[in-house]
């Protein structure tokens, strides 16, 4: 073998070994969770509230609660980024606002996680006298997931050809009917999976919710978005550092729940993308 | 021209989609002006110089002493130690899932690398706990598994989609004939990598490290969970470490609203914001201009 030869075969097989070092610990890290998280699953560990500090019971008001933040952040940030992104693919121009909008969607992606609990707790707990609720969390998890749906919606507009606005424009349609009627209906798969997406983040976030919504423990089920509400990621964390003595299959069928539930949402979103591209 | 209720309400429509495209500018403005609204007043009761360079973060004893250098060192200290693993990790795995997988691996590795992205940072920090500090503890001998060397390691394991994503779309971007041009003049498929591919979609590169280095230094959950929380300043990477995310996330809680503890959180929060908003600029900048070219 030539010389060169061989110097390629060690480099790639140097890059082949990153690419294990960093795909080996993922998949044990699922199947360790899934392994572990399966024995802890049953009826009455979903359905049941907790009993014995925790100890004992079930996750239930974690689960409604994660369920609840959710629906209402999504519920709120999805109109806006598509509306938001909207307006970048079809209305903006190539001028200075449209790049200070580009700017701060990058910089609202780039926030931490905890600055965006520090600015919930600041305008909405405190300035705006929401108190510590689910709407409160629901609305600093809104913003923080926008820039997912706003990006991914973006991309799906943009990739609907041309030619489907030309035909509407010249056959007389404004500029809106075209969006609605010849752009949109193309771009749903897109949506669905920005959607889907964030719906994933914002289930497995911490950091937001610590100041804004979370409890360490509810005897009830909250009733109403002005409640507090106990939620999956934060529960994981206080049974994992703050209570002793719990037991490890609970701490396992704990994080399987949680990274079930995120992972499903993103197979799913992967799902409607691969098949919208074979559409087309 | 008449005004239909039609034109009405697509006036309407039209004049909430302009706003919404302003949401993101309105957010940005209103995070920045909350965090000042509280953490200003950390001047009050310590300068910007000792705040900022202070050695001692006593937050709750009398008069509180409210120095961050600690936790900025702690920052740093961890950060550094991530992107050291990070960056050519991700980097070499970018160069293998975009030049020389074969194309069925291709999809399953990218896969991996996005079911890793989607993963909840409080379930890497719940894994960091229960396997990897024990784990550390006895291969190292240390007298605690919960170091600084901890966290860069689960830190750098979530920049690495970041810093692969990123790099690969670089890696693809490079134009094909820089590709052919090389290997037509007889180069082996290595030798373009490393003289011709790496050069082309460097701006990428670079703006992905930064950007993975924006990823690592926000991050807050599995940090707080596996470097110890203690808040002196650092001199090895084996010994506990406290960052400046984990300090606003762990004491947020028992700060009373309006004590010069609760103000230097906020404060905290606006370090951090600066500090993102400067990484994320320059990224970008250097991704427009790989683009342009």
């Amino acid at each position: 073998m030539t010389n060169e030869g061989r110097r390629q075969k060690v480099g790639f097989g140097v890059l082949l070994l990153a690419t294990f070092i960093v795909v080996i610990p993922v998949t044990a890290i699922v199947l360790l969770i899934v392994a572990k998280g399966w024995g802890a699953l049953s009826w009455s560990f979903l359905f049941t509230m907790p009993r014995e500090g925790m100890r004992a019971g079930g996750i239930l008001p974690a689960i409604v609660g994660t369920v609840y933040l959710v629906f209402a952040s999504i519920a709120f940030a999805l109109p806006i980024g598509v509306m938001a992104a909207i307006y970048l693919s079809e209305y903006a121009k190539d001028n200075a606002l449209t790049r200070t909008i580009n700017l701060a969607i990058i910089n609202l992606a780039g926030v931490s996680s905890v600055v965006f609990g520090l600015f919930g707790l600041s305008l909405f707990v405190i300035f705006l006298k929401f108190g510590v609720s689910i709407i409160s969390g629901s609305l600093t998890l809104g913003i923080m997931t926008l820039p997912v749906i706003i990006t991914t919606t973006r991309e799906a507009l943009r990739a609907v050809p041309r030619s489907y606005r030309e035909v509407s424009f010249s056959l007389g349609a404004s500029r809106w009917q075209t969006v609605r009627h010849a752009v949109l209906p193309h771009a749903l798969s897109g949506i669905l999976t920005g959607a889907i997406l964030s719906i994933g983040r914002v289930a497995g976030e911490t950091a937001p919710i610590l100041f804004t919504v979370a409890a360490f423990y509810l005897p009830n089920l909250p009733t109403g978005l002005s409640d507090q509400a106990m939620a999956l990621p934060y529960h994981l964390y206080i049974i994992t550092t703050q209570i002793p003595g719990i037991p490890e299959n609970y701490r396992y069928g704990t994080a399987f729940v949680l990274i079930g539930f995120v992972l499903i949402m993103n197979i799913t979103a992967t799902v409607i993308r691969s098949k919208a591209r074979r559409k087309r | 021209m008449k005004l239909s209720p039609r034109r009405i309400r697509e006036f309407l429509i039209e004049k909430l989609i302009f706003l919404s495209g302003l949401a993101s500018i309105v957010f940005v403005a209103l995070i920045f002006i909350f965090l000042l609204r509280e953490g200003v007043s950390v001047l009050k009761t310590t300068s910007l110089g000792s705040f900022l360079g202070g050695k001692f973060w006593y937050p709750i004893s009398n008069p509180a002493k409210l120095g961050i250098l600690p936790l900025i060192l702690g920052s740093l200290l961890v950060t550094a130690g991530a992107i050291l693993i990070a960056v050519p990790l991700g980097i070499a795995a970018a160069f293998y899932i975009a030049e020389v997988a074969p194309k069925r691996w291709r999809t399953i590795l990218k896969t991996c690398v996005e079911v890793l992205s989607a993963i909840p940072s409080v379930v890497l920090g719940f894994l960091g706990i229960t396997v990897l500090v024990p784990f550390l503890k006895n291969i190292l001998h240390l007298p605690t598994g919960l170091t600084a060397f901890s966290g860069s390691l689960m830190l750098a394991f979530m920049a690495l989609p970041t810093i692969i994503t990123i790099s690969e779309d670089a890696i693809n971007a490079v134009p094909r004939e820089y590709k052919d041009g090389a290997l037509a003049l007889g180069a082996t498929h290595w030798q373009t990598l490393y003289r011709v591919v790496i050069h082309g979609a460097l701006p990428g590169i670079i703006a992905a490290a930064m950007l993975g280095i924006g990823r690592v230094f926000g991050e807050t959950m599995a940090v707080m969970m596996v470097t110890g929380n203690a808040a002196v300043i650092p001199h090895t990477l084996f010994e506990p470490v406290r960052t400046l995310t984990a300090t606003i996330a762990a004491e947020m809680g028992e700060a009373a609203k309006g004590t010069p503890h609760y103000f230097a959180l906020f404060a905290v929060g606006i370090v951090l914001f600066i500090i993102s908003f400067v990484i994320n600029l320059t990224a970008d900048i250097l991704l427009h201009r790989g683009r342009k070219r």
